[in-house]
């Protein structure tokens, strides 16, 4: 048989499913308590190894997917992945997609008034070191009108989304710009109480600044750990 | 007075952030929102088995900026190859075209393709990792092709019937929704330790049916009457 060790549960800065400010979850989140279940060997695995051979390589350079250099300001955004005790997480993927410079999405759905950028798509893929590091360039991206109300606005953000290391440890999020008024009212960056809110505001870093090239942001992400240090004995799995 | 050198690495004062040691915790969940397909659904995501271009949604994107790849499938795995689909509906029982969902699986002998699992009785398919994710269609269907899982051990001396973890996320899901999808015929289904937590008027929700053309069938319900049981794990 196998030992579990599960991973923690959500802490208190998770949002609730329902928020109804945020007007798509009145009708796409369920209504019955989510049920609490015990972690298994299901749980508790993940394809974290299995990442390069499923999709490829790494893009960590989203200016540079193109034949010219895309309009808007040019960033560094750097950090590490952890767990809750502070542990790196290695060898994991982070999924990166946004909005243009003008905050406009390279989607057929995002239809409105502010222009493409040929030169951006906007997508990228990091994979951490063995202390847990990443790093990509990109553009920042700008601020765009969404239909949740009349005069919505969302903050700029940049989409992420993580594996960790287990099917339990599965994470997308949104990392915010420090000082963008927008957050304080925005309806899904509010889903999540304060002060846990800023745990997804980035860092302005003068030492990730490149001089003359890029301005630098540093960005940590905490996903779910394990409650007690890992057996490191593994010859007690054969009986 | 100032110096050039502290001039170069002067920083502002740090604010209320995610490096701000007394709010260090697990960085909450936000939605994928309605515009993830340039980012995430790579060609081949949802086909396990051969290549293709399943799970992607290349008609939501101009073709030039198309640049997450086409997976890397190695071989033909080891097992029965089945094709699970169902749609995704919201409260008011409409389709929803805009959600993606994601499985992880064990393969045809019960192993799974990770550091985690360190058990040797069970054999590890070069040819097969068991991690997929699919865009739901237009008319709010996702579908895989996929090997028929083995069963897994579950808490204490328990074996688990086979199934895949599935995950749903969504424009309007502030967080993913997780659960499971168990098969009609499944060796265990009776005695399966997670599935015996559900209510059993509720089970269902659970259990893919196999249809005519044997497609495994299982619509996932965010809202309302059949509503999918969903897990805080």
């Amino acid at each position: 048989m196998s030992l579990i060790l599960p991973y923690s549960r959500e802490d208190a800065g998770s949002p609730p499913s329902l928020s109804p400010d945020y007007r798509s979850t009145v009708l796409r989140s369920p209504r019955q308590p989510a049920l609490i279940v015990p972690q298994t060997l299901t749980e508790t695995t993940g394809p974290s190894d299995a990442w390069p051979k499923l999709m490829g390589a790494t893009m960590t350079d989203l200016t540079a997917q193109h034949k010219g250099e895309p309009q808007g300001q040019r960033i560094v955004v750097t950090g590490r992945v952890l767990d809750e005790q502070g542990r790196p997480v290695p060898n994991t993927v982070v999924e990166i997609w946004q909005a243009n410079a003008a905050g406009r999405y390279i989607h057929a759905k995002d239809d409105w008034p502010a222009p493409l950028d040929p030169n951006f798509t906007g997508a990228g893929r990091v994979f951490t070191d063995a202390e847990g590091r990443y790093r990509y360039v990109t553009i920042r991206p700008g601020a765009y009108p969404w239909g949740n109300h009349k005069n919505a606005w969302r903050p700029a953000h940049i989409h992420l989304s993580l594996l960790g290391p287990a099917f339990a440890t599965r994470l997308v999020t949104q990392m915010y710009f420090p000082d963008d008024p927008l957050i304080e009212i925005d309806p899904i960056a509010n889903a999540v109480p304060m002060p846990y809110r800023q745990r997804m505001v980035a860092r302005f870093d003068i030492g990730i600044t490149v001089p003359n090239w890029a301005l630098g942001y540093h960005f940590d992400i905490v996903l779910r750990g394990r409650d007690q240090t890992p057996f490191e004995d593994d010859h007690d799995d054969d009986h | 007075m100032t110096t050039t050198t502290e001039l170069e690495t002067r920083n502002p004062a740090p604010r209320q952030d995610n490096l701000d040691p007394a709010l260090f915790g697990q960085t909450p969940s936000q939605t994928v929102g309605p515009y993830f397909h340039y980012g995430l659904p790579w060609k081949g995501g949802a086909d396990l088995v051969g290549q293709s271009e399943m799970g992607a949604r290349p008609d939501l994107l101009p073709p030039e900026h198309y640049v997450l790849g086409t997976s890397n499938q190695s071989g033909t795995p080891q097992g029965e190859v089945i094709v699970v689909a169902g749609c995704v509906y919201d409260g008011n029982h409409a389709p929803i075209p805009d959600a993606m969902i994601e499985i992880w699986q064990a393969n045809a002998a019960g192993r799974y393709a990770s550091a985690d699992d360190r058990r040797e009785d069970a054999a590890l398919d070069p040819h097969f990792t068991g991690f997929g994710r699919a865009s739901t269609d237009a008319d709010g269907v996702y579908r895989f092709r996929t090997i028929r899982p083995g069963r897994v051990p579950g808490p204490g001396n328990t074996l688990q019937a086979p199934h895949l973890a599935v995950s749903v996320f969504g424009r309007g899901l502030l967080k993913r929704l997780p659960t499971r999808l168990y098969f009609a015929d499944g060796e265990g289904n009776d005695l399966d330790p997670i599935l015996n937590l559900v209510p059993a008027e509720r089970r269902g929700t659970l259990i893919a049916q196999r249809r005519p053309d044997g497609t495994w069938w299982l619509d996932i319900v965010l809202q309302g009457e059949n509503e999918t049981v969903f897990f805080d794990l």
